[in-house]
């Protein structure tokens, strides 16, 4: 049977895998999570233009690893024993004590950034593979009906968002029409200023037809005070509760359950709020065993890297100082990141969209 | 009747609207109403408040642009100063221009149900309705397509389905098929028309070319600086600022009442045609309308159309009348060559291949393709073109969205793609091979969106720059811009200008850099017939000062009214090229009005009528 998978699964499993990510910078634990999150992506995606994006989140996973590594040459604090460049070091004034303006690079240095590069770029790309799998539209379904004017602006950012760089293409192509070759601050301003403009007239024209479909409708009389007001209350008392729960000294009343009280409120807000917007939903995605199986394979992603952390911090590490040794194979986290794979193999497959509506498409 | 009688679909009563900042309204003193089932039409010159009247019926204008509205609008009974539009939404259904600027969702299922999920239908109600409109549009196959994948005209009717799934009472349509080709533009209006006569929707529609939807229309709104007035579509064209051919034949004709149709004139031109046939002769059994215009070759067609030995006689036999020949609008066309129009008698031009080729030599091209292949990626755009295209002559790129013309101009000019073949002008240089600034010295393109060449705040501004940048004296560029276009004020801001006036500032930015070959990508989309026709005149002037100039366009009118040649594209290959007549002609989808009513006298627009028989006004 062929169903797309309720895309707060996919969110949560990418997140499981996001926070794996962040807790180690081993690169065979690292190869593996992208490993993972490639396979889900290429066995799981549909044939729409989130699908296809997932390649631009990787490339921009490896351009942060790029940036990271330039960054270290250039400002990054040095160290390590083997050298690679032996570069000129400016001299800094004692404030600025924490960079290191050119300099010696080493290998345990460069290395040592690009994995933390590599830490970043893979949690990007776990993101992208959320995108891939799920489009944020159809996550914004499932956004509360009562923040609808956020929901609007939410909406309209995801579909406006990707246009802009073909906007981007679409304007530089045209300055060459004019035999405009400016570089630098000029050109990005010959670049932006039709870019911007068009961004802005879509977003209202997007705007516009979301109010005339009736985005945003509510049923005349509406109990709009007391939505008002319990969502006051309640967000007075998170903020409370959260100051107490940090500050040690208060009293104990004051945190955890002023806390829960305060979020108990904003969510009968929210609630209150979305029964004056008569919203339903067309096909409302089903939450069945696929989506609990792929909910708990990036819990268990997250959970064995976590326990791992607490237990021995080291294995997550690459091993650079006192000098470069093979990274370690936490047998747990391994086993953990592996079983983020499961969802794609077990999960349904989504429809395929029609191939017959892709049509030859003219240059915009 | 009262004024919150629903049976009456919309009651103007004493409206007048204020943007912010305006010292006039835009639109005043409205006093209309319309009634339900009612097909109505909006017409009048660009920027005279049609979107603005539009906007008023389902509280677009005030509630989102701001601005005052005085007096009152009600919509089934409901008044639109207290209902938003979202209020609205159950009973007005908006399409625009750009479907794809409106699209909340990514595929088409869930952009049919998107308004039912906003009024809160149950999802059953939601799943029957949407099976429905699936079905009234024909677009079934589609249901799970990403909507970016759709073509234009596909888009359209997702997008009209869209607001029908709600059961709106009114529909409201803002120039839907003004991006779209005739075939696309016939399927939308097909699909509008079988709504008003099955389900009794009353649809408002604004449109500037009047011959796709007049003859469709129960009623007329004409907007005309503001104030508008009502009537039956043949009452409101006597004085209407702009009229189709039909109705400029029958208003040169005297005809009343005036036909709004094809049917109409055809009925109306029986003298008409009796007279040409005793002025000019009656044409020779004429080949059918799907003669092989393919031979013709816009590059062999630089002039010269050689009508074989008995058509020729017969066509320039002299007569009593002083008529010799079919005129082409030969006085129109300065450059000492005869026929450059390529207005020749279609029944007779089908027959020329039999001819041996004149002495005559054809005109080098200005531009030629030779085997020019793009490909997008996986998609093959264009597919191995050789055309040539003859330094002055106007020759028209027409086709379906998708057919590849954008690409083409794209890889003529040299800043497109092209993966294979090779452009030549009229000494042999490849564009490609040129940097950019000698590019535009050489070629000039105004892309698709126009607008895209304009950034700096003023008019003057761009104008100083684009002598600044081609290296001209200053004031070369304004100097175009004074001929192309009268009244634009030097501090204006470029975006503020209308579609016309934005055409006519880049256009003269391009032709600053005093460029030979012109391309032009559809630069007819959202002209008024005023406007489009000083854009023909314009094309015509630089043509005849032996630019070539290269217009794609899904406007069969402007191509009748300017073009030489046309060169017809599908599918990324060229499937038929030739003088105007011939090709245009051939079909039934780009033949225009007056070629139609004067079937099959190789007849395309008033002009080459009053010519014919001896008009001199």
């Amino acid at each position: 049977m062929t169903r797309q998978l309720h895309p707060v699964a996919w969110w949560l499993w990418a997140i499981g895998l996001a926070v794996a990510a962040a807790l180690t910078t081993n690169p065979l634990l690292l190869g593996l999570i992208l490993i993972v999150v490639t396979f889900v992506v290429l066995a799981r995606r549909d044939g729409s233009p989130w699908g296809r994006a997932f390649r631009l989140y990787a490339a921009l996973g490896a351009v942060i690893v790029l940036v990271r590594m330039l960054l270290h040459i250039a400002v990054g604090l040095k160290y390590g024993t083997i050298l690679l460049l032996p570069l000129p070091e400016a001299d800094l004034p004692a404030w600025a004590a924490g960079i290191q303006l050119g300099g010696q690079v080493y290998l345990e240095g460069l290395l040592g950034a690009a994995l933390e590069g590599a830490r970043l770029g893979t949690m990007i790309v776990a993101v992208g593979a959320a995108n891939a799998l799920a489009s944020p539209k159809r996550l914004l379904k499932v956004f509360p009906a009562a923040l609808h004017e956020i929901g609007a602006a939410l909406v309209v950012a995801v579909t406006v968002a990707p246009q802009l760089a073909a906007s981007v293409q679409r304007v530089m192509r045209a300055r060459q029409l004019r035999g405009d070759s400016a570089g630098g601050l000029r050109a990005v301003r010959r670049v932006a200023m039709p870019v911007l403009q068009d961004t802005l007239d879509r977003s209202l024209l997007l705007a516009a037809a979301m109010d005339g479909r009736g985005y945003g409708r509510r049923v005349e009389g509406g109990r709009h005070r007391v939505t008002s007001a319990l969502t006051l209350l309640g967000l007075v008392g998170a903020c409370v509760g959260s100051y107490g729960l940090l500050d040690t000294t208060s009293p104990a009343a004051l945190g955890l359950p002023m806390l829960a009280v305060g979020v108990a409120f904003c969510v009968g807000g929210l609630v209150l709020g979305g029964r004056a917007v008569p919203r339903t939903i067309y096909r409302r995605d089903p939450w069945a065993w696929p989506e609990w199986v792929t909910l708990a394979c990036g819990m268990v992603a997250a959970a064995a890297m976590l326990s791992m952390a607490r237990r021995d911090p080291a294995a997550l590490a690459m091993p650079l100082v006192p000098r470069i040794g093979i990274p370690r194979v936490p047998v747990v986290a391994v086993l953990g990141v592996l079983v983020a794979l499961l969802p794609g193999l077990v999960t349904p497959v989504p429809p395929l969209t029609s191939a017959r509506a892709r049509r030859d498409r003219e240059p915009r | 009747m009262t004024l919150s009688n629903t049976d009456i679909a919309v009651a103007w009563r004493h409206v007048a609207v204020t943007y912010a900042d305006a010292a006039e309204p835009v639109i005043r003193d409205v006093d209309v109403t319309i009634e339900e089932g009612e097909l109505v039409l909006v017409c009048g010159r660009t920027g005279s408040g049609k979107s603005t009247l539009l906007g008023t019926l389902n509280g677009h204008v005030p509630h989102f642009t701001g601005g005052t509205l005085r007096g009152s609008v009600r919509v089934f009974g409901r008044d639109t100063a207290t209902h938003r539009p979202r209020d609205l939404a159950d009973l007005v259904g908006v399409v625009g221009q750009n479907p794809l600027a409106g699209f909340v969702t990514d595929t088409v299922e869930e952009e049919l149900a998107y308004g039912m999920e906003q009024l809160g239908l149950p999802p059953a109600t939601m799943r029957k309705r949407v099976e429905e409109t699936l079905d009234i549009l024909g677009i079934a196959e589609l249901r799970a397509a990403p909507l970016t994948d759709l073509s234009g005209g596909q888009q359209q009717r997702v997008a009209i389905g869209s607001v029908l799934t709600t059961h709106p009472r009114l529909i409201v349509l803002d120039e839907p098929t003004s991006a779209l080709d005739p075939t696309g533009a016939e399927e939308v209006l097909a699909t509008i028309t079988r709504l008003v006569h099955d389900l009794g929707v009353t649809v408002v529609i604004a449109e500037h070319r009047l011959e796709r939807v007049l003859q469709y229309a129960d009623r007329v709104l004409h907007v005309d600086a503001g104030r508008v007035t009502s009537g039956a579509p043949a009452d409101v064209m006597t004085y209407a600022a702009v009229a189709p051919p039909v109705v400029e034949l029958g208003r040169w004709a005297g005809w009343d009442p005036l036909p709004v149709s094809v049917r109409d004139a055809r009925r109306g031109a029986r003298g008409l045609r009796a007279r040409l046939d005793r002025v000019v002769g009656a044409p020779g059994a004429p080949a059918g309308p799907t003669g092989s215009a393919t031979e013709g070759g816009v590059s062999g067609g630089g002039g010269r159309i050689d009508l074989d030995g008995r058509t020729g006689r017969e066509g320039r036999t002299e007569r009593p009348g002083g008529r010799t020949e079919w005129p082409g609008g030969r006085t129109e066309w300065p450059g000492g060559r005869t026929d450059t129009r390529g207005g020749t008698p279609l029944g007779f031009a089908f027959r020329r291949h039999a001819a041996p080729p004149t002495a005559a030599t054809p005109p080098t091209p200005g531009i030629r393709a030779e085997g020019v292949r793009v490909e997008h990626g996986r998609v093959l755009a264009v597919d191995g073109v050789d055309v040539g295209f003859a330094a002055g002559r106007v020759s028209a790129l027409m086709g379906r969205n998708g057919a590849g013309k954008s690409s083409l101009l794209w890889a003529l000019q040299g800043t497109g793609t092209r993966t294979r073949g090779a452009v030549r002008l009229a000494d042999g240089t490849d564009p490609r091979s040129l940097s950019p600034g000698e590019r535009r010295r050489r070629v000039g393109l105004v892309p698709q969106s126009a607008g895209d060449l304009l950034y700096l705040d003023t008019v003057g501004a761009e104008c100083a720059q684009a002598d600044r940048e081609s290296g001209r004296p200053a004031g070369t560029c304004a100097a175009f811009l004074g001929r192309l276009a009268r009244g634009i004020p030097s501090e204006r801001h470029p975006g503020d200008l209308s579609e016309g006036g934005r055409l006519a500032l880049v256009l003269a930015v391009q032709l600053t850099a005093g460029p030979d070959v012109v391309l032009l990508d559809e630069p007819t989309r959202g002209l008024d017939y005023p406007a489009k026709a000083a854009l023909g005149a314009t094309l015509r002037d630089l043509a005849a000062e032996g630019h070539t100039i290269v217009v794609s366009t899904h406007d069969v009118e402007f191509v009748a009214e300017t073009a030489h040649d046309v060169v017809l594209m599908a599918q990324g290959e060229i499937v038929a090229a030739g003088p105007t007549g011939d090709v245009v002609a051939a079909s039934p989808a780009f033949a225009p009005q007056v070629a139609k009513v004067f079937h099959p006298r190789p007849l395309l627009t008033l002009a080459d009528l009053r010519a014919a028989l001896g008009d001199p006004s």
